[in-house]
């Protein structure tokens, strides 16, 4: 007599799969980069092409890497945080200009300002690819040690920032500061 | 104002699904014919104010009324009548209307075509199908009006989606929703059967024709959207196991196993808890395909703007409709047992074999398509599976059953001895598998042993389809509809069969640069860019080049396939060059603009790939001649007692 | 919310703009490794794009990992060795064909336990109803039980 509640049961837990299914966040995908060692990359200037920009130089300290591209609508949202964030000068951000146009690329960091302590010209995309990128903008946090230890992906916003990123690198939240 | 009346229409046809299903389930069990009699009312009315909304829609659309918000989100002045009129349901919120219409066509004609059944039977059936109706009138009332206005309304809309401007997609939603929505009618009976407690030969018969129908829709509607991917989404591909195409696929492979599962029923009373179960099955799939699409819970190219909200309602739904009748089931299942047997060689074995089958075929797909949530979901590293795996696991339970195929048509009830028919099927057998092992190789060359098994395989279903009507019409022996219709249906399945295993192994694929007077080669054809050229649509520009393709000098075809770009979407298409043919396609696509006059293009041969739809086609022939047949015609009397008892006397 | 919009808008704006992505000519003369390159790229998956391929997409992305597969295999790089080389950056889910470890194991062993489990049933029920008389008082056919059985309409 129970065999025949055996399809029930079975659909019982197939519906409850799919509550939980629901509020899964299907567009993120994890970085098998998170508790590696950064990948160290060595690219050329933006603003001056015959100057090289390299992570290693940041090492021995938390440091942040951002992809970004002028063509790019989220990195045009999240460039207020990026410049405050840049104005507290708790941590470096080094920018990864993603299969841009070099003269749009300039012409936005005029126009909008400047948060990148450096500013990596990527034309090949090798860099973003090392990197796991499939998306601007995306942006990484590694440790003192060399280690990616957190990534974000889509627009950064003051509250992600002060929620996710500053306990990682162990500076607490400013109070006071303007959201 | 016409909006508002049809949504008002909604609403009141919503309040009509209330006494529909009241009437109809409490008069049946309280045994009232009064009560009964206003089910088929409220069903006619029901039919009526859905389809005036509907039509409200359509007509907004037709005037270019952008004050409504659904029409300026899916069209636009440009666009043609025709396509204003697909619109209506080319995205969620007119969809689900255009599913609510269907529903209630379906409805209407199981009240109108229920000469033969009681009274009780059919205000159950109707009942049921109120319920669902219910369901979904309230889903759309609730979380997904069409009817929303927008103030100020916008001056133009934002254009249908380029995708869907084309004839075979405006069509496939309407084919499938036919197909998918139709399986609520085996459903209901199903759930009217388990109600009262009776399930029996004469049920069977009356819930075959119209599961058929169903069937016959959905096959259609599956093979419509698979002949746009191939000639629309330029890459030449006709299946790719999307989660989309998946969860009418499923639908599909259960609603088969139960048309042949109610055979048995039909025939001896066997087999009843496959046919209950299978009917809930069916329709389950149909609405879980729904929540897919609509939730947002998996990713996909066809995948409806994606509300966790509106997921929520209809994994209810589909919790209550689904849940109620596998515990409808649980109570009622021990009645149902058959204690008829049957040889281990027999034709019940073999409907057991292909309904096993088919039903692990479709586990298979559904287990595919959910891992990766599943993992997901447990927060395990994400994975994605491609069209590969599925394709490999298909074919597994897949290839038996059309090897099986061949020899279960000819297998006798109760016990099968094959005496009269061994001898043929075996020469028919080495027969096909001669010709399936020469024939590709001589004209395409070798590929590999599964395409040898595919080919044959086909084969032998082809002429093992046709050795029982050629007999018997040799011996003058009269055909019944049932047994043709059953016999085209098979065919055309081995005629899928043979398409795509001749399709998969002996296609070519290159991509080619080319500007205007250069030419390339593949399987034999030499193609030729002659020019290029801008062009302008009516809601479009495009570039054009202009292909003339030839054989050994002799001119065989000039293809103009264009690279589209819609104005108002700025969204880029292509529309593929296609010299169709029985024997092969040519397929000439264009990639992008590399400058000074160069392009690169996709340019594919592709043999046999017409069989595939065509097998389609013939399939839902089959089932057409099928329920034509002399028993599904018995007539109508209104009193009970003598139908059951000239069913009876014809079972 | 915003953030899964953003994505999903993203996706579409640049998804919307690719018809479908093709080399511009073959990648390789020889053709035993233009076979090799041409199933290789249609083992990846385009991550921006998700639903198709890179053999497929046009996206930039796409084009790129065309190019990393290209030099890799110029380099003498291993099958497995690029697939490794993909999903160290972008996890297994670049792959189409799942790779087989503890996570996946239900889905590979998946069709072999249902196939299993399948094969059981179909041989009980037989054994079980080969067992029962082939009459039975509410089967209609039970009349004609004695007439010559053919191969019937269904």
């Amino acid at each position: 007599m129970w065999r025949f509640l055996l399809p029930t049961v079975l659909f019982a837990a197939l519906v409850t799969f799919f509550a939980f299914g629901l509020h899964r966040d299907k567009e993120t995908l994890p970085s098998p980069l998170i508790g590696k060692p950064a990948p160290i990359f060595t690219l050329p200037h933006v603003e001056d092409p015959s100057q090289t920009v390299s992570n290693a130089a940041f090492a021995g300290k938390p440091y942040v890497v951002n992809i970004w591209g002028s063509w790019c609508v989220g990195c045009r949202q999240e460039h207020q945080t990026l410049l405050e964030i840049a104005r507290r000068n708790e941590v470096p951000i080094i920018g990864v200009n993603w299969k841009d146009d070099r003269a749009a690329a300039l012409e936005w960091l005029q126009t909008l300002g400047n948060p990148y302590a450096q500013n990596a010209f990527d034309g090949e995309g090798r860099v973003a690819i090392d990197w796991g990128a499939y998306g601007a903008p995306e942006t990484f946090l590694v440790d003192a040690h060399g280690t990616v230890i957190y990534k974000h992906i889509a627009p950064l916003t003051l509250d992600i920032w002060d929620r996710e990123f500053l306990p990682l690198i162990g500076l607490n939240a400013r109070s006071g500061a303007a959201q | 104002m016409i909006i508002e009346l049809g949504h008002f229409a909604l609403i009141l046809a919503f309040c009509l699904t209330l006494p529909q299903a009241f009437f109809g389930l409490v008069g049946a069990h309280l045994r009232r014919p009064h009560w009964m009699a206003v089910t088929n009312r409220a069903v006619a009315g029901q039919f009526v104010l859905t389809a005036c909304a509907f039509g409200s829609l359509a007509y907004a659309f037709n005037q270019n009324d952008f004050s409504v918000l659904y029409v300026a989100q899916n069209s636009n002045s440009a666009l043609p009548t025709f396509y204003r009129f697909a619109a209506v349901w080319g995205a969620h919120e007119g969809s689900l209307v255009l599913w609510m219409l269907v529903l209630s066509i379906w409805t209407l004609a199981v009240a109108a075509f229920s000469g033969s059944m009681p009274q009780a039977m059919t205000a159950r059936v109707l009942g049921v199908l109120g319920l669902i109706s219910a369901g979904f009138g309230l889903f759309i009332l609730l979380t997904s009006s069409p009817f929303e206005r927008l103030w100020p309304a916008a001056a133009d809309g934002r254009d249908l989606n380029p995708l869907l401007q084309d004839p075979a997609l405006a069509i496939h939603p309407p084919m499938l929703y036919t197909g998918y929505v139709g399986f609520s009618v085996p459903f209901a009976f199903a759930v009217a059967a388990m109600l009262e407690g009776k399930l029996d030969s004469a049920w069977a018969r009356w819930v075959r024709p119209w599961t058929t129908v169903a069937w016959m829709f959905l096959t259609v509607g599956i093979a419509l959207g698979s002949w746009w991917a191939y000639y629309e989404l330029g890459w030449g591909g006709w299946w790719f196991w999307d989660s989309v195409e998946n969860a009418s696929f499923m639908p599909w492979l259960l609603g088969t196993a139960l048309i042949h599962s109610l055979a048995a029923t039909e025939k001896r009373g066997l087999f009843k808890s496959w046919t209950l179960l299978l009917s809930i099955a069916a329709f389950s799939l149909s609405l879980l395909g729904t929540f897919l699409v609509r939730s947002g819970i998996i990713e996909s190219v066809h995948a409806f703007a994606s509300d966790p909200g509106r997921g929520i309602f209809i994994l209810v739904f589909l919790g209550v409709c689904v849940g109620g009748a596998l515990l409808l089931y649980a109570w009622r299942a021990p009645l149902f047992r058959s204690n008829a047997g049957f040889a281990p060689v027999s034709r019940e074995s073999f409907l057991l074999m292909n309904n096993v089958l088919l039903v692990v075929a479709t586990t298979f797909i559904l287990l595919a398509t959910l891992y990766p949530v599943f993992l997901d979901v447990l927060g395990l590293r994400k994975i994605s599976v491609g069209p590969k795996f599925f394709t490999a696991t298909f074919l597994i339970p897949m290839l038996p059953l059309a090897l099986l195929l061949g020899i279960g048509m000819h297998a006798a009830w109760k016990k099968a001895t094959f005496e009269k028919t061994r001898a043929k099927l075996t020469a028919i057998f080495v027969g096909a598998l001669a010709v399936g092992v020469v024939l590709p190789w001589v004209v395409y060359g070798w590929h590999s042993v599964l395409t040898t098994v595919g080919i044959v395989t086909a084969l032998w279903i082809i002429a093992s389809s046709l050795l029982e009507p050629i007999e018997r019409l040799r011996k003058g022996h009269s055909l019944s509809a049932g047994v043709i219709g059953m016999c085209i249906a098979h065919f055309g399945f081995a005629l899928f069969v043979l398409g795509a295993t001749t399709v998969e192994s002996y296609k070519h694929e290159m991509d080619i640069s080319l500007r205007p007077g250069q030419s390339t080669q593949i399987a034999g054809y030499e193609i030729k860019m002659t020019g290029l050229r801008n062009v302008q649509g009516p809601n479009y520009d495009a570039v054009e080049s202009e292909m003339v393709i030839t054989r050994d000098g002799k001119a065989v075809a000039t293809l103009h396939p264009q690279k589209r770009t819609y104005r108002v979407q700025t969204s880029a298409m292509t529309e593929a060059g296609i010299d169709a043919g029985w024997t092969r396609d040519l397929f000439v696509a264009m990639g992008e603009d590399l400058g000074d006059g160069a392009w690169s293009l996709r340019v594919q041969y592709k043999p046999l790939v017409r069989f595939i739809w065509l097998a389609a086609l013939v399939i839902a022939f089959g089932g057409l001649i099928a329920i034509c047949d002399r028993r599904y015609r018995q007539r109508i009397t209104t009193d009970a007692t003598e139908a059951v008892a000239s069913d009876a006397k014809t079972a | 919310m915003i953030r899964k919009m953003f994505l999903t808008v993203l996706a579409a704006l640049l998804c919307a703009q690719s018809a479908f992505g093709i080399d511009s000519a073959p990648a390789f003369a020889d053709p035993a490794m233009q076979a090799r390159y041409d199933s290789l790229i249609r083992e990846l998956r385009c991550v921006q794009c998700r639903s198709q391929s890179i053999a497929d997409s046009n996206v930039f992305l796409a084009a790129d990992l065309r190019r990393q597969v290209r030099e890799q295999m110029a380099a003498g790089k291993t099958d497995a060795e690029i697939m490794q080389y993909m999903t160290d950056r972008y996890g297994d889910y670049i792959l189409y064909t799942p790779p087989v470890t503890a996570r996946t194991l239900l889905l590979w062993a998946g069709p072999v336990l249902l196939l299993l489990i399948g094969a059981v049933a179909v041989g009980i029920v037989i054994v079980r109803k080969s067992r029962l008389p082939y009459i039975d008082p509410d089967d209609p056919d039970s009349k004609r039980a004695d007439a010559p059985s053919e191969a019937s309409a269904s």
